[in-house]
């Protein structure tokens, strides 16, 4: 029986880490309304989910120093994907949560919100931007805008309408539902408008460096803008090798392109002229937002992106909402449940993200995207 | 011009792939386990190279250098710590290991460096040749990585040929018992083994970020597979088959992209690939094993 | 000594099905008391589809001696069949049970359909070049099911392959829709739905070993060339391993996504692969009850670590490696075995002929 010490050893280990974990509970904190919420902590998306952490971080610690409502918030990590951010919602609810911030990316938002609307725990997420997110919970609200409908057709209609090019071309991400998505209503709203697509073309995760290909098309096909709906990191690629083959389009690009501009090394020559739709923007001169970016960059030493302001927008919804529903810490997560839909369906909110925020009974926020065009490394409002 | 274009980036993209490989084919061919902690290496020896570069201000050959050495010395470390004990294991505990290596590699990462991407600035620049009155372009990284990626197949394949820690390398692929016998001290072949591995790692990772400039954790995972893909679809211990595997498969790769369609262009690859093997079943270049009774 | 060893089998195989029982019949005890905890009882039944999938690859790697790197593809084809089964039968079939069921089988048969197709030309090929074409296997199905869009109304299943372009008649649903995959899955799997499966996986998997058919398997996988002398159809019997462990992966692919109620194709990628790779070593080659115990206990553990936050899963790594080496290390091992194994000196020490070591 060689296998003796192995099966022992593992059972071993597994007992005395279930005799550890038992002892970890925290002790509730009766004072404070406790917000959960589950983002990529670690793996190849953790960057949105530690923005988002630290945006609603920033935001409870301002709030708890004022005295009045208190918070207290844990994120837990979903690693973007599905089945461990149920893992991560099971355990936030162990822990107490009776207001949620649902999950920072859309595949694990898609998961966790069914169980949101299951539990009759609210849910408000920052930066899960898929329709499927909402679709039927009357309790889970979103910070951003709605890509699919919103977005990618508001990007054509600008296009079309400033008559920006005559000749469109598409890069997206074939593997990815914020990709696809932006792409489709992109397209449906073109053929509306009569906006000629002339080449399209994709990519995926596990090939996603090498853009030859792709830019090759564009450029053959004669595109004059190319329509980036992706996050800036894949973009930022593109940007640089098209600037190596001497291809030199217009390039619209969509809110996941925000954070171009703060990655460490990069070249803002490349991205000279990219337009994009964004309702942040870090370099803003609002005194909320140059206040935020301050104190973000301070503690975190980097420059925040959407996600961060995005969530930091969530703590302060939640803030006035409580307030205004005169909740308080001791409700359970179904009576705070109820008041919250009651509150955001009626309210109207001003954050980082935008002024004039309403909802409807959807949970799709209504706000202004602002068109922007990066010039000498910054942004710059579009009209 | 499309044509040519689309062959030189293939070149481009498959001469990484080989470099890669032909750090797993060493490490296969000697050590006979699959080190799947290779491709997080490379991301390791990109990330030093970059501080080197962005943060220290160091001349590039500089980083390049720094981030050799200290995958070498990583390499060897981790040889030491985890593979070291299990020599005599059965190679899927090995494998496990290896694949437990990788995962500590990529936090530890993250955790050190943050999962923020960062843009790594080519170490030879951003220049490129313009030939046929510009119809064709190759930039500074192609030729370089090219360039670099015959070097150094050339000189391996003199090492192991005809120094005398090569031939002890040969030794201990054929039959480590009997290379003991012969007062070829087996664990340090295999640690120099490694640290030339490793070495590889971080030139490929440099090589890497020069021509795809966006650095994150895990930027050595999906490499690292598909090298690992080219190693075997070449022949894996064989050195010239690393070479050839991560050519074609960089070739295959981007002509399946323009040729077939740019969705289902993995699908393509790893179909070929599949083709390959069933025709020749040890790779192209791999030796066919004839089994004893 | 061959009826002593199958008789240590046949104890063996009671245990296991013994403790797995005993498991159940506790956590249903607890859940059913409302003394569990959400966080394991949202675990359930992803550890018994783990559970499934660790013990139907042990069938490959342990008891045929092949590494397989695409097993992922197989709860795949599982997973997404067997969900647009289940689907599309909604209002067919009312009771939830039974579309569950409908959803396993169906799932289970793509994906033996699946095996035998990657089957029969894989298994001419050995070790690491059949490694590296499950590998590939994966892949691709998981650059396909990103691809394909599928639907269905009142004219039954349409499917579309790169862009959606179907046409569903009023009232229709899109049940695969591409990246995003299936967002609108009816949470139908249970934990007692779970426990089956295992228990028929169990049943399957020790009766074929256990039979004619799994000695002429393992007796190809420690000598094949012998076995094929003395007769033993070397395709068929690799075949029949190879596909058996393709349809419980799938069936474990349809639990597992039925759990959910959403499932993309990027979930089972080559790191679902190898995670249950893991779970198989880490239990021990062809020790069903080790895959049981190892796939449990590795489901847990990122879990239980979460009170250490950022630095999760790097003790994780370092635990994977640590107990890799402290129980393959023959050292360590020899120490470990003094402490414990007193008991069982008189065993003969190579019993079995160190089943574990097949792809050695």
């Amino acid at each position: 029986m060689k296998h003796t010490a192995r099966k022992m050893l593992t059972f071993v280990m597994a007992l005395t880490l279930l005799v550890s974990l038992c002892s970890v509970f925290a002790l509730a904190d009766d004072g404070a309304f406790k917000v959960g919420g589950t983002g990529p902590l670690t793996g190849g998306a953790a960057i949105y989910g530690n923005a988002a952490m630290n945006g609603a971080q920033i935001a409870v610690d301002e709030i708890n120093a004022e005295g009045g409502i208190q918070f207290e918030l844990k994120y837990e990590d979903d690693s973007h994907d599905a089945e461990k951010a149920v893992n991560a919602y099971n355990a936030l609810k162990d822990w107490g949560m009776q207001i949620s911030l649902g999950s920072v990316t859309s595949a694990p938002a898609n998961a966790t919100s069914a169980e949101n609307f299951a539990d009759h725990i609210f849910a408000l997420t920052p930066s899960a931007s898929a329709p499927t997110v909402i679709d039927g919970k009357d309790n889970v609200f979103q910070m951003c805008f709605l890509d699919y409908p919103t977005q990618g057709g508001a990007s054509a209609q600008y296009i079309s309408s400033m008559g920006l090019a005559e000749k469109v071309g598409i890069i997206w991400k074939n593997d990815e539902d914020y990709s696809t998505g932006l792409r489709n209503s992109f397209v449906d709203k073109a053929a509306e408008l009569d906006l000629e697509i002339v080449a399209e073309s994709t990519f995926a995760a596990g090939n996603d460096t090498d853009f030859t290909v792709q830019l090759t098309e564009m450029q053959n096909a004669g595109a004059d803008l190319v329509f980036l709906p992706m996050y800036y990191q894949p973009a930022s690629l593109i940007l640089s090798q098209a600037a190596a083959m001497g291809y030199e389009p217009k390039w619209f690009g969509v809110d996941g392109m925000d954070g171009i501009l703060t990655m460490e090394g990069f070249d803002p020559a490349l991205a000279e002229g990219v337009m994009l739709l964004t309702p942040f923007n870090a370099d803003s001169d609002d005194p909320a937002t140059v206040a935020f970016v301050e104190k973000y960059q301070q503690l975190y030493d980097e420059i925040p992106n959407q996600f961060a302001a995005d969530a930091y927008d969530c703590i302060y919804a939640y803030k006035q909402a409580l307030e205004a529903a005169e909740a308080t810490p001791d409700m359970t997560a179904e009576e705070l449940n109820d008041l919250m839909i009651e509150q955001f369906t009626t309210m109207t909110f001003d954050g980082l993200t935008g002024t004039g925020m309403t909802w409807d009974e959807t949970g799709a926020v209504s706000k202004g995207a602002h068109g922007c065009v990066i010039e000498n490394g910054a942004y710059v409002g579009l009209d | 011009m499309t044509f040519l274009n689309y062959v030189l980036s293939g070149i481009s993209l498959g001469s990484i792939y080989a470099i890669i490989a032909l750090g797993y084919t060493m490490v296969y061919g000697i050590a006979k386990m699959l080190n799947f902690a290779h491709g997080d290496v490379i991301m390791v020896g990109a990330y030093i190279c970059f501080f080197a570069v962005a943060r220290y201000s160091l001349p590039p050959l500089v980083g390049v250098l720094a981030a050799m050495a200290v995958c070498t010395v990583l390499g060897i470390l981790v040889e030491r710590l985890a593979y070291k004990p299990l020599r005599t294991a059965p190679s899927l505990a090995v494998l496990i290991t290896a694949i437990g290596v990788s995962y500590f590699l990529q936090n530890g990462a993250q955790l050190l460096w943050t999962p923020n991407p960062k843009v790594f600035a080519s170490v030879v620049g951003t220049g490129r040749l313009a030939l046929f009155g510009g119809q064709l372009t190759v930039s500074y990284v192609t030729i370089t990585t090219i360039v670099s990626c015959i070097v150094i197949m050339i000189a391996l394949t003199w090492f192991t040929g005809n120094t005398k820690m090569g031939k002890a390398m040969r030794a201990c692929s054929e039959d480590k018992a009997a290379a003991q016998l012969m007062g070829i001290n087996v664990n340090s072949t295999i640690s120099v083994t490694f640290a030339i591995g490793s070495a590889l790692a971080a030139v490929a990772g440099v090589l890497l970020c020069s021509a795809y400039p966006t650095l994150v954790p895990t930027t050595g995972s999906m490499p690292g597979i598909k090298a690992f893909t080219a190693a075997v679809f070449g022949g894996i211990g064989s050195i010239p088959g690393a070479f050839l595997g991560g050519l074609l498969l960089g070739v295959i790769e981007i002509f399946a992209k323009a040729y077939i369609s740019t969705q289902l262009s993995d699908a393509v690859v790893f179909a070929v690939l599949i083709v390959v093997l069933l025709v020749k079943p040890a790779g192209l270049l791999g030796k066919q094993v004839r089994e004893k009774v | 000594m061959k009826s002593r060893s199958l008789n240590r089998n046949a104890r063996k195989n009671f245990l296991t099905y013994g403790l797995v029982i005993a498991a159940y019949a506790v956590l249903q005890t607890i859940t059913v008391t409302g003394s569990i905890s959400s966080s394991l009882k949202g675990m359930l039944v992803p550890i018994c589809a783990y559970v499934v999938m660790a013990v139907s690859l042990n069938l490959t790697v342990g008891v045929l001696g092949e590494l397989s790197l695409g097993h992922a593809g197989f709860m795949s084809v599982g997973a997404f069949t067997g969900v647009t089964a289940a689907m599309a039968l909604q209002n067919a079939v009312p009771y939830p049970a039974l579309r569950l069921l409908i959803g396993m089988v169906v799932g289970s048969i793509f994906a033996a359909i699946a095996g035998v197709l990657i089957g029969i030309p894989v298994l001419r090929l050995k070790g690491d070049y059949l490694a590296i074409v499950t590998l590939a296997f994966g892949e691709i199905i998981k650059s396909i099911v990103n691809n394909l869009y599928v639907g269905v109304d009142e004219h039954g299943l349409q499917l579309s392959l790169l862009t959606n372009k179907l046409a569903l008649a009023e009232g229709g649903k899109i049940i695969i829709n591409g990246p995003m995959g299936i967002t609108t899955i009816e949470k139908l799997s249970t934990f007692t739905a779970g426990f089956l499966l295992v228990m028929l996986t169990l049943f399957i998997v020790f009766n074929l070993v256990n039979s004619r058919s799994g000695r002429a398997i393992m007796a190809i996988r420690d000598n094949r060339i012998a076995a094929e002398s003395v007769g033993v159809n070397v395709v068929k019997y690799r075949l029949m391993a190879f596909v058996t462990s393709a349809a419980l992966a799938g069936a474990a692919g349809t639990l597992f996504a039925m759990n959910y109620s959403t499932i993309i194709a990027n979930k089972f990628d080559f790191n679902t692969s190898i995670l249950v790779l893991v779970f198989v070593v880490l239990g021990g080659l062809g020790n069903m009850l080790g895959s049981i115990i190892a796939a449990a206990a590795l489901t847990v553990l990122p879990e239980m670590l979460r009170s250490l936050q950022d630095y999760r899963m790097l003790i994780y790594a370092i635990i994977l490696i640590l107990v890799m080496i402290v129980t393959n290390n023959p050292l360590l091992r020899g120490y470990i075995d003094r402490l414990f194994g007193n008991l069982r000196r008189k065993k003969a020490p190579v019993q079995a002929q160190e089943g574990g070591d097949g792809h050695a």
